[in-house]
């Protein structure tokens, strides 16, 4: 069998459904934007109903509600139910800390496929540090149970970085104990509330090196128990990833506004304009959008990109960190060793890595600023 | 806390919760679907996942295929048993 991702589709794989920017956890590498969407201008329930059916019309297979937190939205069930109805796979993208037991039975009455559920780290004090929000792992602990007792599939979501890498054995063996069915660790990426809260989130190599032992040795030992994804950060890598597995090929994101994005971080580059769902169907912008077909496919690349033999494998890398380090989003990705910003960027996380800083700048609205000024080009 | 699966002719392999195997319109093809992955099954993968309801142990689906197919039993009895093992390790078959 082969995952469908390895070839060129013209449909989306995917819908990822940002039902808001409101979230009780404060997590310093959120990868929302940096300017928050206020809960005013969140879309109302019958326009997300009919992007629904828009997905599932254009053959998108899955949906993933996320947010911000989406549990916040009283009309999720509703939700799910016409994912459901149409033939959605779904997915809930949870912190897991404002359901009670009643309303993950409604979930599932109403056709949730799978959760996903975000730890901060394996212990109280540090997770609730990095989360921002008292009292978290308790509840996260208690909602797991619940989902587990109603028979979905769970998978944790651990972002790793410099303040909780070295409990990484701790977090696989608490997948291990919530029987969860996976764990996708993945690491910081250079951009959004990242980006400014690197100096504090970035790994050493070492700390990197004993994870990636760390992934290997569960892996084999938990084979047929527990899958584990997990993705070496590029910046210390040679060669990028394929972000999103390509721009506009597999992903469609809609923005709690309903701005529709090739990518969840795509509103980091600014000056990119974003069609709403309110003003144009999902199919014409799939299609026709200016935001999807300016980085699709390959035409729009640079040397070395261009002609390099794996511009169809990693499709030039990630744009959001290209805009985030060059300032110029059409940019080779400089994780790429053939970037002339590599070295830039390998230093940058170097220093970063060593910095004497622990202290975050949390994500809440206080701390909402009007942009993500890129690094100057040197 | 579930230990690994191990398949054998007496296991009584279905989807797990979660894991659909699905018709798909838009492309026409079938896929199973799992959590954050989508399988493109080979006709032979399909037939056999198709079989895999939680009544039939590998035992029946195995003769059933070799009736289907007139292929010889004990080539088909590897064939299917390594697959569901590898499925199984992927968290998308049960027994
Ligand atoms: S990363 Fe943290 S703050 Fe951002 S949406 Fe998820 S739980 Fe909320
Ligand atoms: S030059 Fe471009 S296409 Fe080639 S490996 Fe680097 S980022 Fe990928």
């Amino acid at each position: 069998m082969s995952e469908t991702g390895r070839n060129p589709i013209d449909f989306p794989m995917a819908l990822l459904a940002e039902l808001t920017h409101r979230c009780p956890l404060q997590c310093p590498y959120c990868s929302n934007p940096v300017e928050l969407e206020q809960a005013g201008r969140e879309l109302d329930t019958g326009t997300w109903l009919r992007v629904i059916e828009e997905a599932a019309e254009l053959g998108a297979l899955q949906i993933h509600f996320s947010g911000g937190e989406p549990t916040v939205r009283k009309d999720l069930e509703e939700m799910v139910a016409r994912a459901r109805d149409v033939g959605l796979y779904s997915n809930l993208i949870t912190a897991g800390v404002l359901l009670d037991e009643d309303r993950v039975g409604r979930l599932v009455d109403s056709g949730l496929d799978h959760v996903q559920l975000s730890f901060q780290d394996s212990e109280a004090t540090g997770a609730e540090r990095i989360g921002g929000y008292p009292d978290a792992q308790k509840k996260k602990l208690r909602f797991a149970g619940w989902v587990r007792a109603a028979g979905l599939p769970l998978t944790l979501n651990l972002v790793v970085h410099r303040q909780n890498l070295d409990h990484l054995p701790q977090l696989i063996e608490l997948a291990v104990e919530l029987g969860a069915q996976r764990a996708e660790i993945a690491h910081v990426q250079y951009y959004g509330w990242a980006f400014r809260n690197r100096a504090a989130l970035m790994p050493t190599r070492e700390q990197l090196e004993r994870a990636t032992a760390t992934v290997e040795e569960a892996r084999e030992r938990l084979k047929g128990r527990l899958v584990l994804d997990y993705v070496v950060p590029d910046y210390y890598a040679r060669r990028p990833k394929s972000c999103m597995g390509g721009w506009g090929r597999r992903f469609l994101n809609v923005s709690p506004a309903g701005k529709v994005l090739p990518c969840h971080a795509a509103e980091t580059i600014t000056g990119l304009r974003f069609d709403s769902v309110t003003e144009r169907s999902l199919a014409d912008i799939w299609q026709h959008s200016e935001a999807f077909e300016i980085y699709r496919g390959t035409d729009w690349m640079p040397e070395p990109c261009r002609s390099c033999e794996r511009r169809e494998i990693d499709w030039g890398g990630c744009r959001c960190q290209a805009f985030a380090i060059t300032g110029e989003a059409g940019a080779t990705d400089p994780a790429c060793a053939l970037s002339p910003f590599h070295d830039q960027l390998v230093a940058l996380a170097e220093a970063d890595s060593g910095a004497d800083c622990r202290d975050f700048v949390y994500r809440r609205f206080a701390n909402v600023v009007r942009r993500n000024t890129p690094m100057p080009a040197k | 806390m579930a230990g690994r699966i191990t398949i054998s002719e007496e296991s009584v392999p279905r989807l797990p919760p979660g894991v659909k195997l699905r018709h798909d319109k838009a492309r026409d093809q079938w896929l199973v679907q799992a959590p954050e992955r989508v399988f493109v099954p080979d006709p032979i993968a399909l037939e056999v996942i198709r079989r895999c309801n939680g009544e039939a142990s590998v035992g029946a689906i195995v003769d059933d295929l070799a009736k289907t197919f007139q292929a010889p039993r004990e080539v088909i009895l590897g064939d299917v048993t390594e697959m569901l093992q590898d499925l199984a390790d992927k968290a998308v078959m049960t027994a």
